[in-house]
């Protein structure tokens, strides 16, 4: 076994990093930050969300307010989606798009009343930040809410915890926001996530972090969980990793993630790339991300080639063993001929090919809770 | 019978010509929950700091360096069907292969056990 892990001098510690270290997190470097991989092991972290609740610090994250007259329509210049038409309180998954159409990020939209905010991938936030100050015009704030953490409460039982710290929490439903107070502390809570199951995100001052989170761990349903599980439970849940299995090369429609282009904007375009987004949506795009399920043991990871017969057709973007589905998992990129569930491919594993069909997404069922009392 | 350690935390059991290498209960303990282990095949060649195995917990895959040179033996079937015996019994069930010893001298540059903990002490 030999480690070839190179850390750079300059990886910043986030406001939990002693709590992790005390609650026995395995801390790596992943966005510039020490964040937890694991604490008591991927596998049993992984199934503990999907039965219980789990606690995720996601501080690396960007959290950016805009405000000023007219925010919502000029973020509307860089984004798919119908940002005027949300609502207060309300919710939407976005794609910061480039010139050319191709994503530069994925991000959740939050109409706060008096603000939008904004949620950004960590390893991406600072070009983020660079390419909305550059492209917004000078009258729109741009905050960044760096004096803010980010917790993610996911699991079946994240509601009936949380509840108790926040009454709040149990009156939202999936992809609705509210602000509400915890022990003195202004705190923003969005039912959200990014694990397939019911949950909620919590944004709250740095000083608050702490106590919150002991909080909600004193309490027998909820364990902290590392990057590897919400890894593997991003996976089994089909939702894409900026910088994995999206990049700035690969347009919504190839993303699969056409679902984020608004009526009104398909109707209207005036984003970025909409003629090349446009005709992928009337025409289809070349390629097309999908789920892939493996044959066998052998876990078929990122950049793994895909063939048809002797053809290289396509490239695997992210993949691993799947705790829930107890097999391996993928997703990638194939030509659209490709793409159909239940199309036999083939994925190159050190020289070996492992047999592998394409699969409708989720790999797992969504638990979101889109009705109160349902 | 000796055991040996390499500094990839690899274990090599010497029998006679024969040795059984695995990993380590602290290399498993660092990978996590382990789900493939892909063996060399019988009559596979192998030099010392070559590859040999290849490990996959569930977050990534991990090289198997040979401690040494020689020609596979035997491969541990056991781990094709459950590969977690490399987390439950790491230094035992969990072995990964078997090997003639082309040049027991090689031997002379691994750890003994003593020499081993200190060295994953200081990591």
């Amino acid at each position: 076994m030999r480690e070839d892990e190179e850390v750079a001098v300059e990886t910043a510690t986030l406001p939990l990093d002693a709590w992790h270290r005390a609650k026995g997190g395995r801390m790596v470097e992943f966005a510039g930050y020490w964040m937890p991989i694991q604490y008591d092991g991927i596998m049993a972290e992984h199934l503990w969300v999907r039965e219980n609740a789990g606690l995720f610090d996601v501080s690396h994250m960007g959290q950016i307010s805009l405000s000023g007259e007219g925010a919502a329509e000029a973020l509307e210049a860089l984004v798919p989606g119908d940002i005027s038409a949300l609502k207060p309180g309300r919710m939407r998954y976005s794609l910061l798009l480039g010139e050319d159409g191709g994503i530069l990020d994925d991000l959740m939209i939050t109409n706060e009343g008096d603000q939008l905010g904004i949620v950004v991938n960590g390893a991406v936030k600072w070009e983020d930040i660079g390419y909305l100050r550059e492209n917004l015009p000078d009258d729109i704030t741009l905050n960044h809410e760096e004096d803010y953490g980010l917790l993610a409460l996911q699991g079946p039982k994240a509601a009936e915890a949380l509840a108790r710290l926040v009454p709040q929490a149990s009156a939202l439903v999936f992809m609705q926001a509210a602000r509400a107070t915890w022990n003195g502390h202004a705190i923003g809570l969005s039912r959200s996530g990014y694990t397939g199951e019911d949950g909620f995100e919590i944004s709250l001052p740095n000083e608050a972090l702490t106590a919150f989170a002991d909080a909600l761990c004193a309490m027998e349903e909820v364990e902290p969980i590392g990057l590897g599980a919400r890894d593997s439970l991003r996976l089994e849940a089909g939702l894409p990793l900026y910088g994995h299995d999206l990049d700035e090369e690969i347009d919504p429609v190839e993303g699969d993630l056409a679902f984020a282009i608004s009526k009104r904007r398909r109707e209207e375009g005036g984003f970025p790339g909409a003629a090349r987004i446009l005709g992928h949506l009337a025409d289809g795009s070349p390629r097309k991300r999908v789920g892939l399920l493996v044959e066998g043991k052998l876990p078929v990871r990122e950049g793994a080639k895909l063939f048809d017969g002797n053809t290289e057709i396509g490239i695997v973007t992210s993949g691993g063993f799947a705790p829930s589905v107890g097999a391996p998992i993928a997703m990638g990129y194939v030509p659209r001929d490709h793409a159909a569930p239940g199309t036999a491919i083939a994925a190159e594993v050190r020289g070996k090919r492992v047999p592998c069909t394409v699969a409708a997404m989720p790999f797992v069922p969504h638990n979101y809770v889109r009705k109160q009392g349902g | 019978m000796p055991r040996y350690y390499t500094e990839e935390h690899e274990w090599v059991d010497v029998d006679g010509d024969i040795a059984t290498v695995g990993i380590t209960d602290f290399a498993q303990g660092q990978l996590g929950d382990i789900v493939f282990v892909e063996v060399p095949d019988t009559g596979a060649e192998l030099s010392a700091g070559g590859d040999a195995a290849v490990v996959e917990s569930v977050k990534a895959a991990s090289d198997v360096y040979a401690p040494v040179d020689g020609v596979v033996t035997e491969g541990n079937g056991q781990l094709e069907e459950d590969p977690a015996l490399v987390n439950s019994d790491p230094e035992g069930e969990g072995w990964f292969f078997r090997m003639t010893l082309s040049d027991k001298s090689q031997l002379e540059g691994l750890m003994n056990a003593a020499a081993y903990k200190t060295f994953c002490d200081d990591l």
